[in-house]
C-alpha cells in the first residue's frame, strides 16, 4: 500500500456530508426498467447480420459439416500454418490438411509467424454482433487470438444470447475476457470506420446449429 | 492557456480545422442517432446509468475500499494518489522498478490530465502512445482536441504529412509512397507499432470502468492496441480516476450498451477487455492500479456539480455542441473540452484563474448536450451554477451591468428597432472594445460586427413581395463550408 490512501478517503467522506449517515447504497434506487433484449429477430440470424455489418465473414453450418466448412475456410484464406488452443476438439480439424499447431506455450514470435488461429468462444451476443472469449475451453490465452492476423472462430448456436444483459450472468469476471465485435477497426481518421489495425484484420465465424 | 474567448477567436479563424471538425461531427452525430434509435428502452438505460453512478458517488468511500479489497485479493496492487504529482511519482517509481525505459500506452484521459508522459520523460522514460489518434497527436507534438478522437481536428491529408515527416524519428518510418487513404494510414500505423507491441515489457492504461465487487478493470477500444498493451507486457499499470467505479459486475450490462452507441455510434466497439488482478500464464503477471483523486473530491463536495462525475467520457456532448463545432477542442485549454470540459475543468481546478473562470461561459445553454448525455448530466444546470460562482468573485460586475442594459433594449420592440437603426448608422464609428467600465466585458469577447441593415428593416423592405426560399439557392447546405470529399 502506498500513497495517500487515508487522505483520499477522508476527502471523499468530507465531500459527502449531505448524504445521511444511515443511508446505505441500496437506499439509492436504481430503476431497472430496461429490457434484457430488444426483440430484433431470431438470435442466430441477427448475429449473422450484425457480424456481416462489421465486415466479418460468416457461415452457418451443422455439427456434421463443421470440419469440412473449417477446412474450406482455411483453404480459401490460404492459411498453411494455424495455431489452435491445446484443448480445441480434434474433430474440428478432421478434414483439413493444413498444419495445425497446438498452443503449448508458443512464443510471441511463433504466434507472429502463424497464418491464423482457430478457436471456440464462451458466448455470443446477437444484437451487438459480439463474440466473447473467456480463455476457457477451446479458446486459449489472450495472446493466441491477438497476434495472428486471421481469426477463425467456432460459435455453437446454444452459446448465442439476444441482448447484452443476458450475456453477463454467463461470464465469470475472474477470467480475463475479450469481447470481439468484428475485426480490428479504427474511426480515428475523419470518424470513418476502417477495418484493420493492430488486432486480427480478418474475422471469420462458423456458426454451428 | 489563454481564456476561452481569446482561444476561441483564433480557433474560429482556422477554416481548415473548422472544416475538418464539421465533417467529423456531422458523421458521428448521424451514426449515434441511428444506433440509439435501435433501442426502444434507451431512456430506461439512461435512467439506470444515471442512478448507478449516483449510487456509486454517494457511497464512494465504501466502493473504493471494496475495490481495493477485490483487486488485492485477485493479485493486483492498489495505490492511492491525492494529486497529479503523487500519481506521476508512483507510476514513475513502478516503471523504474522494472528496469525498463520504454512503456507502451493505451489512450487514457486520466494520464493526459496528470501529464504523465512529460513526467516519465523527466525520468528518462519514453512513453509510446499506441492509439492511432494519440499517435498522430504525439508525432506532431500537438495537443488532443477531442475526448474520443484526439486528432479529430486533422484530416487525412494532414495525417499523411505527419506520418511522412515524423514517424522515422519515433521508430519504423512511414512507407515512401504513403497515400492519404485511411486504410493506408492505418496500415502504416500497424507497421510502425508492431515490433513495439511485441517487445515492450511495461504498459500503462486507464480504465473505462472499475468494478468494485469483482475487482475487474474494463477497457473499451477499437484498434487492438489496447489488447496488445493489456496482454503482451509483463507489467501493467492502470491509472484510474476514483469516479470510474461501478458497484457490481452486472451493472456493466447498462454501460456496455450506453457507451459504444453514444461515443462512436456503433452497436458495440470492436474490442472490450476485462481483467481481474493477474491470471497465471495469461497476460501481465504484475498489475498495479493507481486510484486518482486530483480534484475529484472537490467536484464531489459540490452537490450541484457532483453529477459531472457521472461522466463516462463518451464525447456525445462534444459532437452535438454548436460551440465545440466552431471552436474545436484546443480553445477549452484542457484535456476535457466541449460541454463536459466546460463544467469539469473549472471544478477540478477551481475558478480562480481566467481560463477556468471563462469556461462556464463557453456555451449558449442550448441544452443539446444534456439531451444526448447517456448518464443524464444536466450540463446547462451546472454551467449556470458555475457562472454564479464566477460572478460572485470580484471583477465581473461590469458584465452584469452590460447584460442588464441588453435586457432593457431587447425587452421592448420599439427600443430594439431604434437601437438597431442607430447602431447601423453608426457602425463605422464602432470600436472593437468598449470604453469605461464596460471594457471588462469586451476584454473577453469581441463586439460583433453590426450589419449594414437590420433584419427587421430588410424584412419591411423585401418581405412583402418575395419570401426567401429556406431550402434552395445559396441558403442550401451546399453553400456551407463545402461538401464531403
Amino acid at each position: 500500500m502506498s500513497g495517500s490512501r487515508e487522505r483520499v478517503l477522508a476527502r471523499v467522506r468530507a465531500a459527502l456530508t449531505d448524504v445521511p449517515r444511515d443511508e446505505t447504497p441500496q437506499d439509492v434506487d436504481v430503476p431497472r426498467g430496461y429490457a434484457p433484449d430488444h426483440d430484433q429477430g431470431e438470435a442466430v440470424g441477427l448475429l449473422v447480420d450484425r457480424l456481416e455489418d462489421y465486415q466479418a465473414l460468416v457461415h452457418r453450418t451443422t455439427p456434421a459439416d463443421l470440419a469440412g466448412e473449417l477446412a474450406r475456410a482455411l483453404a480459401r484464406r490460404g492459411a498453411y500454418r494455424v495455431a489452435a488452443p491445446a484443448d480445441a476438439p480434434g474433430e474440428w480439424f478432421a478434414h483439413t490438411e493444413r498444419d495445425v499447431v497446438r498452443d503449448t506455450g508458443l512464443g510471441v514470435a511463433d504466434l507472429d509467424g502463424m497464418d491464423g488461429v482457430v478457436t471456440g468462444c464462451a458466448a455470443a451476443i446477437a444484437e451487438t454482433g459480439t463474440i466473447v472469449l473467456d480463455a476457457g475451453r477451446a479458446q486459449g490465452r489472450r495472446a493466441l487470438t491477438l497476434i495472428p492476423d486471421y481469426h477463425l472462430c467456432v460459435v455453437r448456436a446454444d452459446q448465442v444470447v439476444a441482448g447484452v444483459p443476458q450475456a453477463l450472468p454467463r461470464l465469470d469476471p475472474r477470467r480475463p475476457l475479450t469481447w470481439i465485435s468484428g475485426p480490428s477497426a479504427t474511426s480515428d481518421i475523419e470518424l470513418d470506420r476502417v477495418e484493420g489495425v493492430h488486432g486480427p484484420r480478418t474475422l471469420e465465424v462458423l456458426i454451428v446449429e | 492557456m489563454p481564456p476561452f474567448p481569446e482561444a476561441a477567436k483564433s480557433a474560429t479563424e482556422n477554416s481548415q480545422m473548422r472544416h475538418n471538425l464539421r465533417l467529423a461531427t456531422d458523421t458521428i452525430r448521424g451514426k449515434r442517432e441511428s444506433a440509439v434509435s435501435e433501442l426502444d428502452d434507451w431512456s430506461d438505460l439512461r435512467q439506470a446509468g444515471k442512478a448507478v453512478k449516483d449510487r456509486t458517488l454517494r457511497h464512494l468511500d465504501t466502493y473504493l475500499e471494496q475495490l481495493e479489497e477485490s483487486v488485492t485479493a485477485a493479485g493486483g496492487t492498489v495505490h492511492w494518489a491525492a494529486d497529479a504529482a503523487e500519481a506521476n511519482e508512483i507510476v514513475t517509481g513502478l516503471v523504474q522498478a522494472t528496469g525498463e525505459s520504454d512503456v507502451v500506452k493505451v489512450k487514457s484521459m486520466a494520464t493526459q490530465e496528470i501529464e504523465l508522459n512529460e513526467a516519465l520523460a523527466q525520468a528518462g522514460i519514453t512513453a509510446y502512445e499506441t492509439d492511432l489518434a494519440e499517435l498522430i497527436v504525439q508525432l506532431s507534438d500537438d495537443l488532443p482536441s477531442h475526448i474520443l478522437v484526439p486528432a479529430i481536428h486533422r484530416n487525412r491529408a494532414e495525417i499523411r504529412e505527419i506520418f511522412r515527416d515524423r514517424m522515422a524519428s519515433w521508430g519504423v518510418p512511414a512507407p515512401e509512397e504513403l497515400s492519404d487513404d485511411p486504410r493506408a494510414l492505418a496500415e502504416a500505423a500497424r507497421v510502425h507499432l508492431r515490433e513495439r507491441f511485441l517487445d515492450t515489457k511495461v504498459a500503462i492504461s486507464g480504465a473505462n470502468f472499475a468494478v468494485a465487487d469483482s475487482g475487474s478493470m474494463v477497457v473499451l477500444e477499437s484498434e487492438g492496441n489496447g489488447r496488445m498493451c493489456l496482454t503482451l507486457p509483463q507489467t501493467l499499470i492502470s491509472v484510474v480516476g476514483i469516479e470510474k467505479i461501478v458497484p457490481t459486475w452486472s451493472d456493466l450490462e447498462v454501460f456496455l450498451q450506453l457507451l459504444p452507441r453514444s461515443s462512436t455510434g456503433e452497436r458495440m466497439n470492436p474490442y472490450t477487455s476485462t481483467w481481474t488482478g493477474v491470471t497465471p500464464g495469461d497476460g501481465p503477471q504484475e498489475f498495479h492500479v493507481v486510484l486518482l483523486d486530483n480534484g475529484r473530491t472537490d467536484v464531489l463536495a459540490d452537490t450541484v456539480g457532483r453529477q459531472a462525475l457521472r461522466c463516462i467520457r463518451c464525447s456525445a456532448c462534444l459532437n452535438t455542441c454548436p460551440v465545440y463545432e466552431r471552436t474545436g477542442g484546443h480553445a477549452y485549454g484542457s484535456v476535457y473540452p466541449g460541454p463536459i470540459g466546460a463544467i469539469l475543468t473549472p471544478q477540478l481546478r477551481g475558478t480562480a484563474s481566467e481560463t477556468e473562470a471563462s469556461l462556464p461561459y463557453a456555451s449558449s445553454l442550448c441544452g443539446a448536450c444534456y439531451d444526448v448525455c447517456p448518464v443524464a448530466i444536466d450540463i446547462p444546470e451546472v454551467l449556470v451554477h458555475l457562472r454564479e460562482e464566477v460572478v460572485s468573485q470580484p471583477g465581473h460586475r461590469a458584465e452584469k451591468a452590460a447584460m442588464g442594459v441588453a435586457g432593457w433594449v431587447m425587452g421592448g420592440e420599439r427600443r430594439l428597432d431604434t437601437a438597431q437603426r442607430a447602431a447601423s448608422a453608426a457602425r463605422s464609428f464602432m470600436p472593437r472594445r468598449m470604453p469605461g467600465p464596460a471594457s471588462a466585458w469586451t476584454d473577453t469577447r469581441d463586439i460583433p460586427d453590426i450589419p449594414a441593415e437590420s433584419f427587421r428593416s430588410w424584412w419591411r423592405r423585401e418581405g412583402a413581395e418575395q419570401a426567401p426560399d429556406p431550402g434552395g439557392g445559396e441558403h442550401g447546405p451546399d453553400a456551407q463550408e463545402g461538401g464531403r470529399r
